[in-house]
């Protein structure tokens, strides 16, 4: 019979500490968050951290720096812009993917359970190891290609109707959400690109000023990079900018269907 | 000390911030073939030029007359005559060459309907010398800054250049005066890097995160700043801090002023649009410091909005929702999640909030750092600085709105271009010093094992208590003496700093430590700097100087800063020439809107 094994530090700990609300405090609520100390090598336990909410902001971000600046300063996580552009603090909360920074602590029901993106390696905490990525971000040449040179002095000139294809995918944050929400990507990402990095090819590809449609559609055509996709959708329930991955990628297969006929 | 590695690298040039300017400057530089090395405490689009929203500033002319010189002297004429009129000539100069430049990048802009990039209205930005108002300010919607910073990214991974991400600099190597390179801490893997070049160039961006509201990412945190007053270099023009006249209330977020370009307005607790008063011409596109000081006087005499008459409204519902979608969808968006307003129903309510830095380190219109010695202005050799970090002066006493973005750009390109220009890729390095690191890793394992009695929050919230209330819109004398006195005493505290977190991977508690270092030496340059200026100019407004003195103070602030918290300061002339004869010097007059 075969024998599985999970992966290192898979498992997690029940008997992580409990830090207590102030006394008197009246409106608690409880957060349990994932840590992890990569110098022990210990597995993963959960934290549970009590705050009078009436002393903190509205969003996970405000519960999560209240806890770093007056509980317990050792818990890490990446965070920046606070205001959902940047993409930093994109973590599981709640069961979903999501920015902590416009991610209220109302919306969550009970207590408010904080893990970091899912089926990544993690390096500490709530900071997710991102190099792959990045890397396959990168993989899909995201920049503006082009073999007619550029008119001098003026810029290529584009329609509002073409601008408009453009706009929202334009807009992503790299915040990861998406492609750490597809189950197709937990089990392949080491070669199904994911719903990010499509979303930036898909980007380029409609971009009526790029000249390298047939190169970026080649570089697709795989059984994996692009084929993973299974229509879960789970990536545009999870994008915080309500952008659409997986039209994006539906697009990109019709593409690749016309190309053939 | 022993058990810290030393990893040594060496490089052509090293960019220390990966935000607008340090990309622009580093793909710059690997276009140049000079091998180049982009250090970065964040992936470089979480750096916060991606939470600029209005627009990038440039004399297109796509949307009605406009001309370069127009453009220059508004600049010169926001600025309060502290700008460099030579710098601020390059600037709008070479404006419409460096948008092109980004649309040829793939920046994705707004459009007319003739295909052209869409420019909007924006504060101080006029047509023929002040006469008419301008339509200037290119935008990608209400996201130019994430559109432009993304494209920026995705032009440095096409040419290749080398990112150190998620490395955290220590300080600058520095060797009789010269820059060396630079110390930094690998944050995932807690390893120490030594970096070695003929250039550093530091682009870490404003140090907003000093007082406590701003519009700033909690990363904003000055390290550049840090490491050069660390370095015994001066900080100049520290006292001008731009307060954005639109903050939410109480969240802190950006409402960008193109929300006022696109015909948004500003309206007191009896509804009353206030600006028409302050400005008559301008109204409320009227500049920055001038909007946040009228809205902070309406305030003070009691015609403030809300339960406390604490802030000011600002009104989008006349735009409509097809405009607001189209050209406002970000802030839409923000309004409704920290303001919890519909913007096509009601009013956000917004606040001045400390938003921009016009003071940084001192360079000349290349970004080469300038300091003064005993025997005069000199330069630093090896050592640049570009965008926020620096202080060119483009800026002056007061930024425009959009022209931030244009700074990044155009002098992230020059500072790339002049390093092609002077230095020949694979010039061969002197050794560094053996001891060269041993200051910086002394002070990294000193706090890293700091078992005082106060957390670094604790010390930061007092640092932003004291900031918020005393190096505000409007100061005087006493307030801003009571301001260095408890500053002192914040700065003094920092001895007695507690680390709980002594790993050294990605460890936040050690990380802020260090920022919080850094920021603290440039809030006592930016008070002590404000305390000094006897007069009112730009963003500094002294109730007991109301006016603006040319004759004792038309020149730029330099301030050092002892690793005990003392200053002293001298002084640069302002650069009244121009850089060529294409346009002739704006003599300073009163300035109104």
């Amino acid at each position: 019979m075969a024998e599985f094994r999970l992966p290192a530090n898979s498992k997690i700990r029940k008997d992580g500490n409990v830090f207590k609300a102030p006394a008197g405090a009246k409106n608690v609520r409880v957060f349990k968050i994932y840590r992890f100390d990569p110098d022990s090598g210990e597995n993963p336990r959960l934290d549970t951290y009590e705050l009078d909410m009436d002393a903190c902001g509205p969003m996970v971000l405000d519960a999560l720096i209240k806890i770093k600046n007056e509980v317990d300063s050792t818990l890490s996580f990446r965070r920046s812009c606070r205001e959902g552009i940047c993409g930093s603090c994109a973590m599981n909360i709640d069961g979903k993917n999501g920015l902590a920074c416009i991610s209220a602590c109302a919306d969550v029901k009970s207590d408010v359970k904080i893990y970091p993106l899912p089926h990544m390696p993690v390096i500490k905490d709530l900071v997710p190891d991102l190099t792959n990525f990045y890397a396959q971000y990168a993989s899909v040449k995201p920049w503006l290609q082009t073999r007619t040179p550029a008119p001098p002095d003026a810029e290529r000139l584009q329609t509002k109707e073409d601008q408009e294809k453009v706009d929202r995918p334009s807009a992503c944050i790299l915040c990861a959400c998406c492609s750490t929400s597809c189950p197709s990507y937990w089990w392949n990402s080491d070669r199904y690109l994911g719903p990010a990095a499509l979303l930036a090819a898909y980007r380029w590809i409609v971009d009526s000023r790029d000249e390298a449609v047939g190169e970026r559609l080649d570089n697709l055509e795989d059984p994996f990079r692009l084929y993973r996709c299974h229509t879960i959708m789970n990536c545009t329930e999870a994008c915080p900018k309500d952008l659409n991955p997986a039209k994006a990628i539906a697009e990109i297969k019709q593409l690749m269907a016309h190309r053939r006929n | 000390m022993s058990d810290y590695k030393f990893i040594d690298h060496t490089y052509d040039v090293v960019v220390v911030g990966a935000g607008g300017a340090g990309l622009r400057a580093t793909f710059g530089l690997a276009e140049a073939g000079l091998t180049t090395a982009c250090i970065t405490k964040v992936f470089p689009t979480r750096s916060h030029t991606v939470a600029a929203q209005g627009g990038i500033s440039a004399a297109l002319g796509n949307m009605g007359a406009d001309d370069w010189r127009w453009h220059m002297y508004d600049t010169v004429k926001g600025s309060d005559w502290l700008g460099d009129q030579d710098a601020i000539e390059f600037m709008c100069k070479e404006a419409p060459a460096a948008v092109i430049e980004l649309e040829h990048y793939g920046v994705p802009f707004s459009r007319t309907d003739d295909g052209r990039i869409y420019q909007r209205p924006f504060g101080g930005m006029t047509t023929h010398y002040g006469k008419g108002i301008a339509q200037r300010t290119c935008a990608a919607a209400d996201r130019t800054g994430h559109a432009m910073l993304h494209t920026l990214y995705q032009q440095s991974l096409k040419h290749e250049a080398s990112f150190f991400i998620e490395y955290f600099a220590l300080d600058l190597i520095m060797e009789n005066g010269e820059c060396r390179g630079v110390i930094a801490l690998d944050m995932a893997e807690g390893t120490l890097h030594r970096f070695r070049a003929h250039q550093v160039i530091l682009a870490t961006g404003g140090y907003g995160r000093a007082w406590f509201s701003c519009t700033s990412a909690h990363t904003c945190t000055g390290d550049g700043g840090g490491m050069a007053l660390r370095a015994g270099l001066p900080l100049q023009d520290m006292e001008f801090v731009q307060f954005h006249p639109t903050g939410i209330y109480g969240a802190g977020c950006l409402i960008t002023e193109g929300s006022r370009g696109e015909g948004g307005y500003l309206t007191n607790a009896s509804g009353e649009r206030f600006m028409e008063r302050y400005a008559p011409n301008a109204k409320d596109l009227a500049s920055r410091d001038v909007v946040s000081r009228s809205m902070t006087v309406e305030i003070r005499e009691g015609r403030g909005v809300g339960k406390l008459q604490d802030h000011i409204h600002l009104h989008l519902e006349h735009l409509g929702p097809a405009v607001i979608k189209e050209r406002l969808p970000g802030i839409a968006e923000t309004a409704r999640i920290f303001a919890g307003v519909d913007v096509n129903k009601e009013p956000i309510p917004v606040l001045p909030t400390v938003h921009y830095n016009m003071g940084g380190i001192p360079c000349n219109v290349h970004g080469e750092v300038v300091t003064r010695t005993p025997d005069g202005e000199t330069l630093v050799p090896g050592l640049m600085a570009v965008g926020e970090a620096a202080c060119v002066s483009v800026h002056g006493a007061n930024r425009l709105g959009s022209n931030s973005l244009l700074d990044l750009v155009v002098f992230g390109r020059e500072a790339a271009q002049h390093c092609a220009r002077v230095l020949k890729p694979g010039t061969p390095h002197r050794a560094l010093k053996a001891d060269c690191a041993t200051a910086s890793v002394e002070r990294l394992d000193k706090l890293r094992h700091a078992k005082g009695s106060l957390r670094t929050a604790d010390i930061r919230l007092n640092m932003q208590r004291v900031m918020q209330s005393d190096a505000a819109v409007f100061r005087t004398g006493e307030t801003l003496n009571d301001g260095k006195r408890k500053l002192g005493e914040v700065f003094a505290s920092f001895a007695d700093v507690q680390v709980s977190d002594r790993s050294l991977i990605w460890n936040t508690d050690l990380i802020e430590t260090l920022e919080l270092d850094n920021l603290l030496g440039q809030a006592v340059a930016t008070l002590h700097s404000a305390e000094n200026r006897k007069e009112s100019r730009g963003a500094q407004a002294r109730e007991d100087f109301p006016n603006r003195d040319d004759k004792n103070w038309m020149k730029h602030t330099l301030c050092w800063v002892s690793p005990q918290g003392s200053t002293h300061f001298d002084y640069r002339p302002v650069h009244l020439n121009t850089l060529t004869d294409e346009v002739e010097s704006i003599p300073p007059k009163a300035r109104t809107y």
